[in-house]
Formats: C-alpha cells, structure tokens, sequence
C-alpha cells in the first residue's frame, strides 16, 4: 500500500520501490557515512548543512523571484534573456549546478521546455533540486521525441501554431524558463506575482 | 556508452508520474547519500564526469529498477575503490574534509567546468550547417544516441569547457568550444514530428563535423 501523504519510507513500503531493498540501501548508505567519517574524510556537520540548504534556502522560490522580477522589470529581463547567470546573481543566486545559466523565453509563438536525456541536469539555484518524474524514464525517454503529449500528460495543451523547442541540457549549461505573464495581472506587486510561478512553469511543464 | 542512462527518444515508459507537493528528499538516507556525494570531492578528487561515467556503468536492468540516489550510491562506491580509500596502503586525501561553515560559500561558488579561450580556436561559427558525428565510444559521452549522424545548426557558442569525455577516461580536461545546435524535430524523429518543433542540445566541437 501506498502513502501519499507520508513523505520519508524509511520505515515503511516506498511508493516506488521494494520496502526491502530500500531498507538495504539505508543501511548501506548509514555504514558508508560513518566509515568516511571515521577515516576523517567528511564532517558530520557539514552534511548536515549541505541536507539543510537543499531542503530550506534553494528551491523553486529562487527562480519564482527572478521570474517576477523580470516581468515587472523590462531591464532585468534583457539581462536576464542575454546574459543570464549574472543576472541571476543580482537576486543573490549562483553556484552550483547554476554556474552556467541560459534563460529562454516563453511567448504565444514558441513554448519551451527542458529535460536533462542522459542524466538529472537541472539548475539548482534557481530551481532547487529535480523531482523525481524530472530524473525519470517516462519523461526522459519521452519529452524529446513527443513534446506534446508529454505537455498533455501535464494539462498543457499547446497550439498546433506554435513552436516547441525541447532543450536537452546534457552538457555544461543549465537552463530555465521564463514564461508568460498571465493576464490581467497588471496590478500586482512583485511579491504576488512571484506566488504564481511554480517550479513547473520553470521547466515549461505547465503555465502561471 | 551505449547504456540505458542515454534512453532520449525511447518508448514504453509509461507516462510521466509527478507526485503532488514533492518534498525534496523521500527518506532519510536520500537526505545523507545526497550530502555524501556534495562533500566528499573535497578528500576524494572526482567530479560530475566521474560520477556520471561510473552511473552509467550500473548494468541496465539495475539501472531501470533502482531509486534514484542509489545510483549516487554505486557509483560513489566504485569511485572509492578506483581511489584506494579502501586499499591498505594509507590514503592521501586530496585536502581537507569541508566544515559545516564552509558549505555556503562552496555552494555559492560551484564548480564550473568553464575554462581559459586563450589559444583554444573556435571550429565553428553561429549559423553554421554541423553534423553530430556517429561515434559510438564505450566510454563516457555526452553525445546522445539520437543526435547521431544528425545534422543542424549551430545557435549559439557558450565559450571554452573542460570536455566530459576525456576528463571522464582519466585523459584531462581536453578544453573544447561547447556550442548549442538546434535540431529541427524532422531531422531527429522523422515525418510524424511536427514540421515547427526544435531541439536544442549542447555538444562540444569534437562532437561535430561541418555538414
């Protein structure tokens, strides 16, 4: 059986997985960490930091940010489409797994998305780390050959008219995408407008 | 390699599955085997390449069957062994293990592969007609299987990187021009594909070949 609303399957039947061999795995990982500490090769505390970071301060919020800004920021946003990492790094995100940013545009004529075929690349910074359907067969093996119906699959239903680029970013550059600005939303501040972009919208899985 | 982990263009996965309010790690030891693999380059000189190569040699069906950062967990392994962390000779750690004060500033810093241009001349120019060479090495490749033998266009030239397949064969960083091609979706998939569609990919200078 499995439970949706229950997120850590140490002790209980993954979802996805045998319960058994993740309980294997578990062990295996517990012993590996100690023994590296043991030989003076990692620092407890640091993994606890790096495990706090991912789960806390970087994350889809990032990038919802940089979204909102380039929507109210016409400026920011032509730094933002030519030169993206720097501008990134006016919002205060970079590093790792971001060092090489490209940011493409959504707009009526085209609809971009991003995939990483070969393994999990994702840009961290801005979008924290990939979930699980990001890194897994179905859409890897898919989104490059058949964009639409894996766009369907995700409630998009993209015009016949208009033109989907896949980037498949197996390589040293990781991309994000900007995407419209939905109507009617010309009031709002950028703080709102950032509550409307989710994580999704980034990956050109779905639209705000 | 010609292994599982390169499946772009494959079918009978099923859909895609996404999981509503995901959290970022599912379990425990996903939370420590992801810290594990972020801290340990820092005693233990691999990187990406390395870890990537070593991933893609988990055999396929095990790679198909296994949970994500189990793959971290194998390949972490391996490199370990390949390091001699494990021999009975003492280890030389490459320096030392990174502190918990230290993680912010190695976060906000990453680890670019990008290198110096000086010297490393640009084979290719922005709108030039490329093909995907049809190489099929038994080493690590960042070459997809589907863009084999492919032709397209080049649209952009990001700059001079440390190349992943001779990094990865233990060979040196090798700096290549890495450059996005834009691939019409006819050219990979055939007559289905919508006639608009493009795939965009970014493949190193070696990969290429003027078409």
């Amino acid at each position: 059986m499995t439970k949706p609303h229950s997120h850590d399957h140490d002790d209980h039947d993954s979802p996805h997985h045998d319960g058994g061999e993740e309980h294997r795995i578990a062990l295996r990982v517990k012993a590996l960490e100690s023994l590296l500490i043991e030989k003076g090769l990692l620092d407890r505390e640091a993994l606890d930091k790096f495990v706090e970071t991912y789960e806390k301060s970087i994350g889809p919020r990032n990038g919802a940010r940089v979204v909102a800004r380039a929507w109210t920021d016409p400026a920011f946003r032509e730094r933002l489409l030519t030169s993206a990492t720097p501008a990134i790094a006016e919002l205060g995100y970079g590093g790792l797994q971001g060092e090489n940013m490209v940011v493409v545009e959504n707009t009526k004529a085209i609809h971009n998305v991003i995939v990483c075929t070969l393994c999990s690349c994702y840009p961290w910074p801005a979008l924290g780390l990939p979930p699980v359907w990001y890194k897994s067969a179905p859409y890897r093996s898919r989104v490059v050959k058949d964009p639409r119906g894996v766009l369907a699959e995700f409630g998009l239903k993209i015009d016949p008219e208009t033109e989907i680029r896949v980037w498949d970013s197996s390589a040293e550059i990781r991309y994000m995408v900007l995407p419209m600005r939905p109507q009617g939303t010309e009031g709002m501040s950028e703080e709102d407008l950032a509550s409307l972009v989710t994580r999704d919208c980034m990956i050109g899985t779905a639209r705000p | 390699m010609n292994s599982m982990h390169d499946m772009g263009g494959m079918d009978g996965f099923g859909p895609v599955v996404a999981e509503a309010d995901e959290p970022v790690f599912h379990a425990g030891w996903e939370r420590r085997m992801f810290a594990i693999a972020s801290a340990l380059p820092y005693t233990v000189p691999y990187g990406d390449d390395h870890l990537r190569r070593e991933i893609e040699r988990i055999p396929p069906t095990d790679y198909l069957r296994l949970p994500y950062y189990a793959y971290w967990f194998h390949a972490i392994g391996r490199l370990l062994e390949e390091h001699g962390v494990f021999a009975s000779a003492p280890f030389k750690p490459a320096g030392p293990s990174i502190k918990a004060n230290e993680v912010d500033s190695a976060i906000q810093r990453g680890a670019s592969t990008r290198m110096s241009a000086e010297g490393i001349v640009s084979r290719f120019a922005v709108g030039d007609r490329v093909k995907a060479r049809n190489i099929h090495p038994k080493s690590h490749t960042r070459l997809p299987r589907y863009a084999r033998g492919k032709a397209g266009t080049i649209e952009r030239n990001h700059g001079v990187f440390s190349f992943a397949d001779s990094n990865a064969r233990g060979d040196g960083p090798q700096p290549h021009h890495l450059y996005t091609v834009v691939f019409t979706a006819r050219e990979l998939w055939g007559e289905e594909a919508a006639a608009r569609d493009k795939l965009y990919l970014d493949l190193w200078g070696d990969y290429l070949e003027p078409a």
